[in-house]
């Protein structure tokens, strides 16, 4: 799927260009996006280092365990899947809660531990398990209830209510969240 | 954040620095694990930006959104906002500087960014990072989802403002 999306992408770039002439912008855009990447990654090491260093801090006090077990009966529903013992569902909870705050950074680290052990229980090592999609699905379904940024954009642009949008935004979010788990859980009967 | 977690680990006298050190390392390597599958996925989405295809793109739907009673200036945005998060910000801001924040526009985008998420880069970076191909119906789900969310926040700007 990926390496389809992926070729697909290159493979529409290529010949647009074609059509359209551009082929020195997107030679350019190649190189040019590879050096972003790599500065970007730069970044991340820095910030995603550091929040996986309070992580494991959090995790060492019994912080994350404490809140993951507030939030066991509702991760059980969504990944009955996933042995009750599991340390996937410590990450499931930081991920969820960090989302939720919109810390991005903080996010990230903790849902890429939390596929880390779905893996590790995965018999079929390239194929993404029932709980995987259904953790990726909300995961892209935006679970952002804090957002701070925007407001600050609206701000910046002389909004005169910049705040506004907080409650709506949250409503928004319910619905795209709530028709995640409703796809995936539908999806994961019919497979 | 940071108060909570060092405070909670004060009261539990954990080491706090041993743990954070040892996190930290763990996080470097994961950073470099997925640098590779970065470097991937920016030059096929910088690429495809150069190529002029998502003007295409747009261009060819809008009139059929326009017909649906879809904002034609968000359209890019839509589309971007699946793709690239810093591409979406740039739109966004142009549609703040042109529309302004507070016209139908600025309102509509502004609740539509806070409900939709960069679905291609979560997935890929998620996925390759424990070197899964199959994705089975992640991306049809991570889609459907951003959809309705996007339907929702026509709706629900509509309807309050």
């Amino acid at each position: 799927m990926l390496n389809w999306l992926w070729a697909g992408m290159i493979g529409v770039a290529i010949i647009v260009a074609g059509i359209t002439g551009r082929f020195g912008d997107v030679t350019n855009a190649a190189i040019t996006s590879s050096k972003d990447a790599v500065e970007l990654c730069v970044t991340m090491l820095g910030v995603m280092s550091m929040w996986m260093g309070l992580m494991r801090v959090a995790e060492k006090s019994g912080l994350i365990s404490a809140l993951s077990r507030k939030m066991a009966p509702a991760l059980r529903y969504l990944f009955p899947d996933l042995p009750r013992s599991s340390k996937a569902f410590h990450y499931i909870s930081t991920n969820i809660i960090a989302n939720v705050l919109g810390l991005g950074w903080a996010a990230t680290p903790a849902g890429l531990k939390a596929m880390e052990e779905m893996q590790k229980l995965n018999p079929d090592k390239k194929t993404a398990t029932k709980s995987m999609c259904m953790f990726m699905i909300i995961n892209m379904s935006s679970l952002q209830l804090v957002t701070m940024n925007l407001v600050a954009y609206r701000l910046q642009y002389n909004s005169s209510n910049p705040s506004e949008i907080i409650g709506p935004g949250i409503l928004a979010t319910l619905v795209s969240t709530a028709a995640a788990v409703a796809f995936a859980k539908l999806w994961e009967r019919g497979d | 954040m940071f108060v909570i977690i060092l405070g909670y680990a004060a009261i539990k006298k954990v080491n706090m620095y041993d743990n954070f050190v040892e996190g930290a390392t763990e996080g470097f390597s994961t950073i470099l694990r997925i640098m590779p599958t970065l470097i991937g996925l920016m030059v096929a989405v910088g690429t495809l930006r150069a190529s002029g295809a998502l003007e295409l793109f747009v261009g060819l739907i809008s009139p059929f959104m326009k017909a649906i009673g879809f904002p034609e200036e968000a359209v890019p945005l839509s589309l971007m906002r699946l793709i690239s998060s810093s591409a979406a910000t740039g739109l966004l801001l142009d549609i703040f500087k042109t529309h302004g924040p507070d016209s139908f526009l600025g309102r509509f985008v502004s609740v539509m960014m806070s409900c939709t998420e960069t679905v291609f880069y979560t997935m890929s970076v998620y996925f390759l990072s424990v070197k899964i191909t199959k994705t089975r119906y992640t991306l049809a789900g991570a889609l459907f989802a951003n959809f309705a969310g996007i339907i929702a926040s026509l709706l629900i700007t509509r309807s309050i403002f």
